[in-house]
């Protein structure tokens, strides 16, 4: 029934833009990010500095409960920001060059799309329904010139064959697809640039399990064929596991756990992912789901000191005072009780 | 967990157990249909929401019906509630007949069942406090102050939400996820109905809340012996919560069984390829493609002939599912399933 | 309750919202005023005139603030009466007659001459009139005969700057310049101490009464319109009248539209799609020429007016904002509970629909009342307005109608359009920061 993937994908000769840079180092390091934004009643610390490494070739799961930051963490990457930021800090090196540096217009031109792109929850919905499919989907190469119309169409067809969609409804409007479809042409509008980065915030979220799971299917097929990079960021754990070589669990804005997948979802680190496994109902294994009880801290007023530790039955002493970033292992962890190392 | 209400569930069907008082909600060949009318008045085909269902639901019994978006487990919700009228087919309640009524006849249901909401948020009034939102349904019933008082005290108390004075005055807004949903749960238990109906109620609150929430639900079901119909596209959630399992698709009922043997042997090929579907936490998953049928759930307006399922199916056998729809088979006791593979 | 309170609490962050409180709350302030200052009644004693209400002020004269601008000191009405600065003095004659004389005198030292003279008198008998003299004195020392056998009347007015035959004798000056110089220098003004005397011969018995008026260029904080009625009245009048019109019109209409619109909607069928024919039917039906007509066969009185204004407005563009706003609301889920438990037709319109659009009615109907104020001004200088109201609409009226710009009496058209303007301004101002707060999808523009 379930076929293993290669474990080394065959390369294909134009799949991403990035060329001898890649050998060497990560192809993310995020240091520090910090995005606050102003609100009526004060100012929301919406992402507290996280730093964490992403290498070629892995994928990302970003998991944690609504309001955790992680969209928030993708806006501060993609530079996606409203109105009312008050604080945007923090250095973001892609392929070693650090892009929070570089002007907005720089930025908008050289990263946003071409390097990095995004999928945004029920984006499917925000389709432009008057204009064709097609155009749509070629729109970001046709922006600055940065291609001819006749290879932008070529390239349209590409990633349309790519994730899965017929040929024939690049002429068709977007109210005439289904929601797989639709967000299989998200998924084929942000490809089209040939990113090295792809993120994908709750892709599938609104779609029902078996059409998730096609599309999840076609992610992963897109994964080992293009060599893409996808961070994908999810409250639904189970989902996550699907896509996942490295996982980021992150709690009140903070990064709390960054591990490979074979140890978040056996054996996690932090409390808190903990009990977030232990509150996943499972099909197949039968296990009496858990649930933690209070709320995560409000982002206006965080509490002093470990964020967590008002929910967490192993606190002690210690964590009144904020842990720091602990390396444990092959990932880090932000909690006291892992200070040996 | 499973064994505390186990029942007893053959012969579902005959008219003899609809006499006995063990029955709550009794659905015989169940059809909702709505009619499209193009420019307001030129008849244009049916939505057919709910297209023959039958199942019973016993006193305290726990049910979950599994469909995806576009199965019809809204409108099936709705017609039990009494919101939306059948085309055809039986449905009674407590011996009492709710097809073929007008909503002003069913002044009798509205006490008798309690509807549990997706939307928390949406669910409440936002202009109300909590205990407006808790009196409304008792001073539409006419309960005197006194009553209604002691009532709401009782509702708040049993959803955890105290102390009760404490909440009484606040907006919505004011309360999380989790305690929003716990006063609309309050609100579905104030008139002490028999029966409970909840449409994917913990499906927009955080992971770790919904357990909680599952659980309270859980706990008051038993506490008062009531009916529930839990509706959900969530398979994973099912076991902890039910004991038989009502599968849904294309405004039909493919399977019903137990939950274990759902999980064990599924027979219908749209529940293999739900379970096929749905993962674990495992992070094998990330090396592994899933087997499962392509394409899109059928419209409701010009379903495939034959067994909806068919377009889609990897067992289809041609000559017979494209062309006649297929009744309810009973392979193994207690599991029926409307597959032509089980004839 | 609280979330008013917050609500309003953000209201500061709305610069405009506070300046649009400040023109309203100013023209309240007017309002209060003028209906303590100037009781009704005597508003419309004074607005409507009668025996010699208009006698006293002038007729077209500016506010007297224009004098800042002018060299000198620009005339004033002076008033002499015979029973106050004047004097009379009664000589009997037999035949039980007597010789009546009145003086008026009065100081004249302003440096322009005066709009108009009159002389207004009262002789209480009966029988015959006999010839009654007037006379003019000048400061230096002249004495014009002004009219010599002139029959006085029970009330009698002499216009003497209107007196044509005086006019000749000043040679061909009119008298109002004519009487204030000296033959050698008609330019330049006489300041000085004048006096007119008034001799006639009465029955004994007789009540004898004058008073002479002499007519200043300006008056008052406002001027005065073609009948000397001080446009104060109608200035500070304007304010409640328009606003009560206003108000009660955006009431009328927006409230009853809201109703029928959640009616209407939750209903649906049949109902809804009545009402929503009225209003298309509605929408094509002229409001102004239907006014008209009704004014002009009917009755143009505020009041019939204002009723037909709010029911033409009932089935306006409005119910269908209404009626959009409420089909959203109805899909919302709580709706759908509330069926569930039983919630009947009435109660759901009133407290589960209704309550959930009320706060942006708000913002709606603030911006409907100055609409509706306009309407009133427009009736009003189409003259259609109510003929008795002192109303700012109607001094516009009368400002066109006298050709006041032509004429050059720029106060009496621009004073009422800018309290117009400002009372528009005022409310837009509220209304859009009020829609801002209480549509928070706005917020970001």
């Amino acid at each position: 029934m379930m076929r293993k993937l290669n474990q080394k994908p065959k390369p294909i000769a134009d799949a991403t833009a990035a060329g001898p840079e890649k050998a060497s180092g990560p192809l993310l390091k995020v240091e520090d990010v910090v995005l606050y934004f102003t609100a009526t009643q004060g100012v929301v610390r919406a992402v507290e500095g996280v730093s964490f490494e992403l290498a070629h070739g892995q994928s990302l799961a970003i998991v944690g409960e609504s309001g955790c930051g992680k969209t928030s963490l993708a806006r501060a990457i993609l530079r996606l920001l409203p109105r009312n930021v008050a604080t945007y800090e923090g250095r973001i090196f892609l392929n070693g060059t650090d892009i929070m540096k570089f002007s907005d217009e720089r930025f908008r031109r050289d990263v946003r799309w071409v390097k990095i792109s995004m999928v945004s929850q029920a984006a499917m919905n925000s389709l432009n329904p008057v204009i064709k499919l097609g155009q749509q989907v070629a729109e970001p190469l046709l922006l600055d010139n940065r291609t001819d119309k006749k290879e932008a169409f070529e390239r349209a067809r590409q990633v349309f064959r790519i994730v899965g969609i017929p040929l024939a409804f690049l002429d068709r409007y977007a109210f005439e697809l289904s929601g797989g479809m639709r967000q299989r042409a998200i998924i084929a509008m942000a490809l089209i640039a040939n990113p090295i980065l792809v993120i994908l915030d709750e892709p599938t979220s609104a779609l029902d399990v078996l059409t998730q799971a096609n599309i999840m299917n076609a992610l992963k097929k897109i994964k080992q064929e293009l060599r893409l990079n996808f961070i994908f960021i999810t409250h639904d754990i189970a989902t996550s596991s699907e896509l996942a070589d490295e996982v980021i669990c992150m709690y009140a804005g903070q990064l709390v756990e960054h591990s490979t997948a074979d140890r978040f979802y056996r054996d996690p680190l932090h409390p808190y992912a903990q009990k977030l496994m232990a509150s996943v109902p499972t099909l197949r294994v039968y296990k009496k789901p858990e649930f933690i009880t209070g709320q995560p801290p409000s982002l206006l007023n965080p509490p002093e000191g470990c964020r967590f530790a008002d929910r967490c039955t192993k606190r002690f002493e210690r964590c009144r005072e904020e842990p720091p970033l602990f390396v444990h292992g092959d990932g880090t962890v932000k909690c006291w009780l892992y200070e040996r190392g | 967990m499973c064994t505390e209400m186990a029942r007893s569930s053959v012969g579902y069907m005959s008219e003899a157990r609809e006499m006995e008082n063990n029955i709550l909600l009794s659905v015989k060949g169940l059809q909702t249909w709505f009619e499209l009318k193009r420019w307001g008045f030129l008849h244009a085909g049916f939505v057919r929401g709910v297209d023959g269902i039958s199942f019973e639901l016993g006193k305290g019994e726990a049910v979950t019906v599994v469909g995806e978006s576009g199965s019809g487990k809204t409108t099936l919700l709705r017609t039990i509630l009494g919101l939306a009228r059948p085309t055809a087919g039986k449905i009674t309640f407590n011996g009492r007949r709710i097809e073929g009524q007008h909503a002003s006849d069913l002044a009798w249901l509205r006490s008798q069942v309690g509807f549990v909401q997706q939307d928390p948020y949406g669910a409440l009034a936002p202009f109300m406090t909590v205990d407006r939102i808790l009196r409304e349904p008792l001073i539409v019933h006419k309960m005197n102050e006194e009553e209604q008082e002691q009532r709401i005290t009782e509702a708040m108390d049993e959803v955890r939400l105290i102390p009760v004075k404490d909440f009484l005055s606040k907006y919505p807004h004011m309360l999380s996820g989790g305690q929003q949903q716990r006063l609309v749960i309050a609100r579905a238990i104030i008139l002490h109905p028999s029966m409970i109906v909840a449409d994917e109620p913990v499906s927009m609150l955080d992971a770790s809340v919904r357990v909680e929430i599952l659980e309270l639900m859980r706990k008051i079901q038993q506490a008062h012996n009531l009916g529930v119909v839990y509706v959900t596209h969530d398979l994973s959630s099912v076991r902890y919560f039910s004991e038989r399992v009502f599968i849904m698709y294309a405004a039909k009922m493919v399977e019903k069984t137990t939950v274990r043997e759902v999980v064990q042997s599924p027979l219908h090929p749209y529940t293999q390829a739900l379970l096929k579907a749905i993962p674990d936490p495992e992070p094998e998953n990330a090396g592994r493609f899933r087997d499962i049928p392509i394409g899109e759930p059928p419209s409701l307006i010009n379903p495939p002939e034959g067994c909806r399922f068919h377009p889609r199916c990897p067992h289809v056998i041609k000559g017979l599912c494209d062309a006649d729809m297929p009744p309810e088979f009973e392979p193994a006791p207690d599991h029926f399933v409307e597959c032509w593979l089980y004839q | 309750m609280q979330n008013w309170l917050v609500r309003l609490k953000g209201l500061r962050r709305y610069p405009t919202l506070v300046a649009g409180l400040l023109f309203i709350t100013f023209f309240i302030g007017l309002s209060i005023y003028a209906v303590t200052a100037i009781p009704y009644d005597e508003a419309i004693r004074l607005w409507r005139g009668g025996p010699g209400v208009w006698e006293d002020t002038p007729r077209n004269a500016g506010p007297v603030w224009f004098d800042f601008f002018t060299e000198g000191r620009t005339p004033r009405t002076i008033v002499i009466r015979s029973g106050d600065t004047g004097t009379i003095t009664e000589e009997a004659v037999g035949d039980g007659m007597k010789l009546a004389e009145i003086v008026l005198p009065f100081q004249y030292d302003y440096d322009g001459f005066p709009a108009e003279l009159r002389l207004y008198s009262e002789a209480q008998y009966q029988g015959s009139r006999e010839p009654a003299t007037v006379s003019w004195q000048t400061p230096d020392g002249r004495t014009i005969i002004l009219q010599e056998d002139r029959k006085l009347k029970t009330v009698d007015t002499y216009y003497i700057s209107q007196d044509q035959e005086l006019r000749m004798q000043l040679s061909g000056m009119a008298p109002q310049k004519g009487l204030f110089v000296s033959p050698d220098d008609t330019e330049n003004l006489l300041k000085g101490d004048y006096q007119l005397v008034l001799t006639t011969q009465v029955p004994e018995t007789a009540e004898l009464e004058a008073k002479l008026v002499v007519y200043g260029q300006l008056y008052g904080l406002a001027g005065t319109d073609h009948r000397g009625r001080d446009l104060m009245i109608a200035l500070l009048w304007g304010a409640p009248i328009g606003l009560m019109f206003g108000v009660l019109a955006a009431v009328g209409a927006e409230i009853s539209t809201f109703v029928l619109a959640a009616i209407g909607t939750w209903l649906g069928g049949k109902v809804d799609r009545l009402f929503q024919w009225l209003t298309q039917v509605n929408l094509v039906i002229p409001l102004l020429p239907l006014l008209i007509l009704v004014g002009h066969f009917y009755s143009r009185s505020i009041w019939t007016m204002l009723g037909m204004v709010i029911a033409l407005n009932i089935f306006s563009a409005t119910y269908l904002t209404f009626r959009a706003m409420f089909l959203q609301a109805k899909e919302a889920p709580y709706i759908e509970a509330a069926q569930a438990y039983g919630v009947g037709n009435f109660r759901m319109i009133f407290r589960y629909l209704m309550p959930r659009i009320a706060p942006t009615l708000l913002p709606q109907f603030v911006l409907i009342i100055p609409l509706f104020v306009f309407l009133e001004a427009t009736l009003a200088v189409l003259g259609l307005g109510d003929p008795t109201l002192p109303t700012w609409g109607k001094v516009i009226y009368d400002a066109v109608d006298e050709g006041a710009l032509y004429n050059g009496h720029y106060y009496w058209l621009v004073e009422p359009a800018v309290l117009l303007m400002l009372m528009g301004v005022g409310f837009a101002l509220i209304g859009y920061s009020l829609d801002r707060v209480f549509n928070p999808r706005l917020r970001t523009l």
